[in-house]
């Protein structure tokens, strides 16, 4: 068998044995996403006045759904990808990763696996938040066909980036509580992003580091192909990002795996 | 002359200062069963770790089934299977998904990996509980199943670590069964274990693994005749009694003294010594004559039939018993 058709058919293989686990064990899945669902509801209906107000123009509820859906959509990608933290660095403890060392069998299956395993249920959280969205008023009449498909393309790749990252902090923790911890950034970045609020309303000093950060480029990338608003440079910088954090993860995650286990 | 299975010529590891192998030396021929006894932390699982191709060794030359493990790891991973000392599998699903999950990962058609699955369950007694989540399942099961995943890619060299160690008496000599069955099937097995019984009972040769390094090899014969005998054990309630039964016995030449024999030696803080004994009447009888004419009278007498503790205490010498020494005796 080729090198490519063994990479496949064992990552298939291993991708399978995570879909069942995430199948079996729904609870840290559905765990990750009412944090972003929570966030949502809290921010429109109960701090929904307040921040509104802060958008500025007269914006009222319904724009701050519009302004608000964008960025926890991205949240919920941070927040699945902890969960992908947690599952591998458990996954590395289990005696059947040692079976699968001694296995002639594709290397990196294990870890792709994860990782495709991790993207499909970052996008299916990602739907699932967006729909809830769609339930209390998010609306996104004016997008075109191709801007939608850009917007699934850009959710993918950012789910990518972070997946490759998240499979590095779960290799190098020792357990599922310090993968957690390491992970945090992961759900603590949105919220320092322009998620919530305008970056110009934010500290000055602050703006740039909340502009440049992962979440902010991807956010008001997908803000723009959403809603119509304006892209600049954000969408260069979102694809950057994502390219050079799952470049990034990769090597990260590969050296990783192919040093010896303790 | 049958071919070598597997052959390891100048083991070397370290973990940063510590050295675990210090240049092992292994040769197993094909279709026979090799034991590897050790203390715990004697590196027997380092060495099935090198051998199965899990960690590197620091030097050394390795052939698996013909092939270079250095060279071709890949090779080496085709030809054997290997049941940690560790459960290898995974808890989160159901037995048979292990099972399957094995077939797939052997390439087997789904056909054909249904059929070697079930088989296998059928064979390690394991069929009622094949649709549970392998978490529920008890000690033996597991180690069972571990097998039966294990022999899914029909493996010609297997690795078993410390099959049985935890499981009880009844699991453990089910787990013996299975690797006479898997040894009539030609299958090559390098067993480690710290059970002196469980080697004599499956092994044809048995190499001691002691400070890094194989301090004896040979059959379970051979072995015994390293063995000074078993000895006999003597114990004191009164610390005072000891102490004079121990100086008295460092001085004494025994009347059974064997080459070597320097008399009792001091056991540990639970005021013991042993006194080299091969436990036959003759010499019980000449023993107690001799204590009760020295003097000493100890409050428990036990004969102490030679296990593990004896081969280390007669391949590596008293100075590295006492800390060692555990009380076994049947």
């Amino acid at each position: 068998m080729s090198t490519l058709s063994l990479a496949v058919r064992d990552s298939s293989t291993m991708l399978r044995r995570n879909l069942l686990h995430a199948r079996r064990y729904p609870s840290l899945t559905l765990n990750l996403l009412l944090t972003p669902v929570m966030l949502l509801l809290l921010f429109v209906y109960i701090f929904g006045e307040a921040m509104s107000a802060g958008l500025g123009g007269g914006a009222d509820r319904s724009d701050y759904i519009a302004y608000l859906v964008p960025g926890l959509l991205l949240m919920t990608v941070g927040s699945t990808t902890i969960g992908t933290a947690v599952s591998v660095s458990n996954d590395m403890t289990e005696g059947i990763i040692a079976r699968f060392r001694t296995m002639a069998i594709h290397r990196g299956s294990v870890i792709i696996g994860h990782v495709v395993g991790s993207v499909l249920q970052s996008v299916v959280s990602v739907v699932l938040v967006g729909a809830v969205a769609v339930a209390i008023g998010f609306r996104s009449t004016d997008a075109t066909v191709l801007e939608w498909l850009a917007a699934f393309g850009l959710v993918t790749l950012f789910a990518l980036a972070l997946t490759w990252i998240a499979v590095g902090m779960g290799l190098v923790s020792p357990n599922a509580e310090a993968a957690g911890n390491n992970a945090m950034p992961l759900i603590f970045l949105p919220l320092v992003s322009s998620t919530f609020v305008p970056l110009h309303t934010m500290p000055g000093w602050f703006q740039p580091v909340a502009e440049y950060q992962p979440f902010t480029p991807a956010i008001e990338t997908l803000r723009g192909l959403l809603l119509g608003t304006e892209i600049g440079h954000n969408g260069w910088l979102a694809i950057a990002w994502c390219a050079a954090l799952t470049a990034l993860g990769y090597l990260w995650s590969a050296s990783r795996f192919d040093q010896d286990p303790k | 002359m049958t071919s070598l299975a597997i052959a390891a010529n100048g083991l070397r590891k370290s973990y940063g200062d510590k050295t675990v192998l210090d240049g092992v030396d292994l040769a197993v021929p094909e279709g026979t069963v090799f034991s590897l006894l050790g203390p715990n932390g004697a590196g027997k699982t380092t060495v099935v770790k090198i051998l199965s191709t899990l960690v590197t060794a620091d030097a050394g030359d390795i052939r698996i089934g013909g092939h270079d493990l250095a060279a071709d790891p890949q090779a080496v991973r085709g030809a054997i299977g290997v049941t940690g000392q560790f459960s290898a599998v995974d808890g989160l699903i159901t037995g048979e998904e292990n099972m399957l999950l094995m077939a797939d990962l052997h390439h087997l058609p789904r056909a054909e990996g249904r059929r070697v699955a079930a088989e296998l369950l059928e064979r390690f007694d394991l069929t009622e509980a094949a649709k549970k989540p392998a978490s529920t399942y008890s000690g033996g099961m597991k180690r069972r199943l571990d097998i039966a995943m294990t022999l899914v890619g029909a493996p010609r060299i297997i690795f078993l670590d410390e099959p049985t160690t935890g499981l009880d008496p009844r699991s453990r000599h089910t787990m013996w069964q299975i690797i006479r069955g898997l040894v009539s099937d030609g299958v090559t097995v390098f067993l480690t274990t710290q059970y002196l019984e469980e080697a004599d009972q499956l092994a044809d040769r048995i190499a001691v693994l002691n400070d890094g390094g194989i301090a004896a090899e040979g059959s379970a014969e051979e072995l015994k005749r390293l063995i000074p005998g078993g000895h006999v054990r003597l114990r004191f309630t009164d610390p005072a009694a000891y102490r004079s039964a121990a100086s008295a016995l460092r001085e004494a030449t025994l009347p059974h003294a064997r080459t070597g024999s320097r008399g009792g030696t001091p056991v540990d803080e639970a005021l013991v010594l042993r006194i080299p004994s091969d436990g036959s009447q003759r010499e019980l009888r000449s023993l107690l004559d001799w204590l009760d004419s020295a003097g000493i009278e100890a409050d428990e007498l036990t004969v102490h039939t030679p296990d593990l503790d004896d081969v280390f205490f007669a391949l590596t010498g008293p100075a590295g018993i006492p800390a060692q020494t555990k009380e076994n005796v049947r």
